[in-house]
């Protein structure tokens, strides 16, 4: 049946491009990327982005771009079939199995969250997000997803979460059977320079809020700016009973620091501490958090870009396409992300207001109240929570590509036929999330297991394969024909040699850190919270969400083994 | 804002965004972009016809 079936392909190099930052563009950098970059100190973060983005992000970014199109160019359009064809080894189609596997199980998650999105963007165009305080802002997203029991998510109507989700369940399903080109990329095409244009708009609106807060002039963007920005952190500590010094508070404005500095010198209760770059920078959970948000922001390790490459032809570009993708995704985040969110937060609610409020604290406890709190706050609410709902949408288009390319290839399916089959399985999976809503715990354990662990161990798979299996030398080649420019010297000796020992390094440092919860500092050791639930105080929703990863990627196993398409092949 | 942040905010953002804009821009200019023959008029791979 595929010999029949015209080979799909982009339509433009843009248009790709497009896709695979419409990939990377989510979330993620609007809301978790300035969380982080807060939490380790503004500066001190970014030297240990910039370095993971140099070392871990372009060279994986680029394998993936060169394997995806040399497996496209024979034939093969999913991970298994890609990782299968190169290593010539058919034990690696399994391997290749969580690259199909990662995706739609993000998918069945990601979905809900983008139902959240569109939810609260139209809610804020119905009014209803008006709200006095942190607290109602934080019970109507509570009661809007059902976090209070399972079941809760299942309601329908524009205060609940179910509505919405059947609708961008239907959208991207809908896009998806379109096709790479007329779905995808079409979708992309618009939606990325309108996500960017909305993210313009806000962005001016929030830098010129000023102080917003007359009773509170501590409050003002430029707390914000330095809350997220200031590369040494300055804490003032106050001694307590016990003869130890406490955080107080974190100071952020040059004023506040000299007055509270010149203060505490007359006080010996109380010092003013100033944690410089330095000993941030020896914080192993700093490059942790540093190198996971690369992960996670580019999408490198997640199965899309080796599965969208592969839709290019043999001599198309890569070099260029892959670094542009990335520098759209660099731009969203640095130079968009890290200034909305934060500084909106910090002017209405001050430092305290925001820190440590985590993603979903950020973006759907934190600035719905701000946005319900500022002049024209229902228009610029709408407009921030819909580019929150574009930026999930060309996402999760590109969590549901690898499968049906997978099951395309390996069943000879047509599209109708992959479309129903992914969306049944998606379909349960996605009913499982939103049914066990409590405190989200199917959520949070498939996020942990596939969204964090299984990337780590994809893209170390990947890179080890494309320097190590298929040969740095042939690599190289294969990366630069038909390149629109040069990659420099420098990278590959990092890509044979550096990346692949980082990934060891980073991931068995997170293995140790947030699987055993060791503390590398304190000495203090406690399990993480994902593995009580599995093995030390069970938790039935924790042990079903694994279990449902398991069931799909048996089935997936199965239909590997079965592959008509692999066992000619193999002849 | 300690003058320190504004360096980092300003090194970073611009960083980003230099190299976002001259990715674009080199893309949109190097010369050998062909478009493909078909656009977004094609139908979906189920109702295409054989070569």
């Amino acid at each position: 049946m595929t010999s029949s079936k015209i080979k799909e392909s982009w339509n433009s190099r843009l248009g790709i491009i497009l896709a695979v930052s419409g990939s990377a563009v989510g979330l993620g950098n609007f809301l978790r990327f300035p969380g982080q970059a807060a939490e380790y100190g503004g500066g001190a973060f970014m030297i240990a982005y910039i370095a993971a983005f140099l070392l871990i992000g372009l060279p994986i970014c680029w394998a993936e771009w060169a394997m995806g199109r040399h497996g496209g160019a024979n034939g093969f359009n999913s991970s298994p079939g890609i990782l299968g064809f190169i290593t010539q080894k058919k034990g690696f189609r399994y391997v290749g199995i969580i690259g199909v596997l990662i995706p739609v199980i993000i998918y069945m998650y990601y979905v809900y969250i983008e139902a959240w999105c569109l939810g609260y963007a139209v809610n804020f165009l119905a009014g209803n997000m008006d709200f006095a305080t942190i607290d109602d802002a934080r019970n109507f997203w509570q009661t809007f997803i059902g976090i209070g029991d399972d079941g809760d998510a299942l309601g329908l109507g524009i205060k609940a979460v179910g509505g919405f989700l059947v609708l961008v369940f239907i959208l991207n399903f809908v896009l998806i059977y379109r096709g790479i080109s007329k779905g995808i990329e079409f979708f992309c095409t618009y939606a990325m320079p309108t996500l960017i244009i909305l993210a313009i708009v806000i962005l001016i609106r929030v830098l010129t809020l000023g102080t917003p807060v007359a009773e509170h002039p501590d409050r003002s963007v430029n707390t914000g700016l330095g809350f997220m920005w200031n590369p040494t952190k300055t804490h003032v500590e106050v001694l307590d009973e016990s003869g130890s010094w406490v955080k107080e508070q974190e100071l952020v404005d040059a004023d506040r620091i000299a007055t509270t500095e010149a203060l505490a010198q007359t006080d010996p209760n109380k010092r003013v501490r100033v944690i410089t770059v330095w000993e941030q920078l020896l914080n192993p959970q700093l490059w942790l958090a540093a190198a996971g948000q690369i992960f996670f922001s580019l999408s490198v390790g997640f199965g899309v870009i080796i599965t969208y490459s592969s839709y290019l032809g043999k001599k198309d570009d890569v070099v260029l396409s892959g670094l542009a993708a990335t520098s759209a995704n660099e731009f969203c985040e640095v130079g968009l992300g890290g200034l909305i969110t934060l500084p909106a937060g910090v002017a209405f609610l001050g430092v305290s207001g925001v820190a440590g409020m985590g993603t979903f604290g950020l973006g759907f406890n934190v600035l719905p109240m701000v946005f319900s709190s500022m002049p024209m706050g229902t228009l610029f609410g709408f407009l921030f929570f819909f580019l929150l709902f574009l930026a999930a949408v060309t996402s999760s288009l590109s969590m549901l590509q690898p499968g049906i390319a997978f099951l395309e290839e390996a069943l000879t399916i047509n599209r109708k036929q992959s479309v129903a089959l992914l969306g049944l399985i998606t379909a349960i999976g996605c009913g499982f999330v939103v049914y066990f809503s409590k405190d989200l715990k199917a959520l949070d354990t498939l996020d942990f297991w596939a969204g964090t662990f299984l990337i780590f161990v994809l893209s170390t798979i990947q890179i080890i394969i494309f320097g190590w299996i298929f040969g740095i030398k042939r690599g190289w080649k294969e990366i630069h024909k038909g390149a629109a420019i040069k990659i420099p010297a420098i990278f590959r000796p990092i890509m044979l040699y550096v990346t692949p020992l980082l990934l060891i390094i980073i991931f068995t440092l997170w293995i140790i850190i947030s699987v055993f919860g060791y503390d590398l500092g304190g000495g203090s050791q406690e399990v993480s919270s994902y593995i009580k639930d599995l093995f030390i105080e069970p938790n039935n929703v924790a042990r079903l969400s694994v279990g449902l990863m398991f069931l799909v990627a048996i089935f997936f196993s199965v239909v590997v083994s079965q592959s008509n398409r692999y066992k000619e092949e193999d002849k | 804002m300690t003058t320190s942040g504004w360096f980092i905010m300003l090194l970073s953002v611009s960083s980003a965004s230099v190299l976002f804009i001259w990715s674009i821009y080199k893309v949109l200019t190097t010369e050998g972009e062909d478009e493909k023959v078909h656009g977004f008029e094609i139908e979906t791979p189920d109702t295409r016809k054989n070569d």
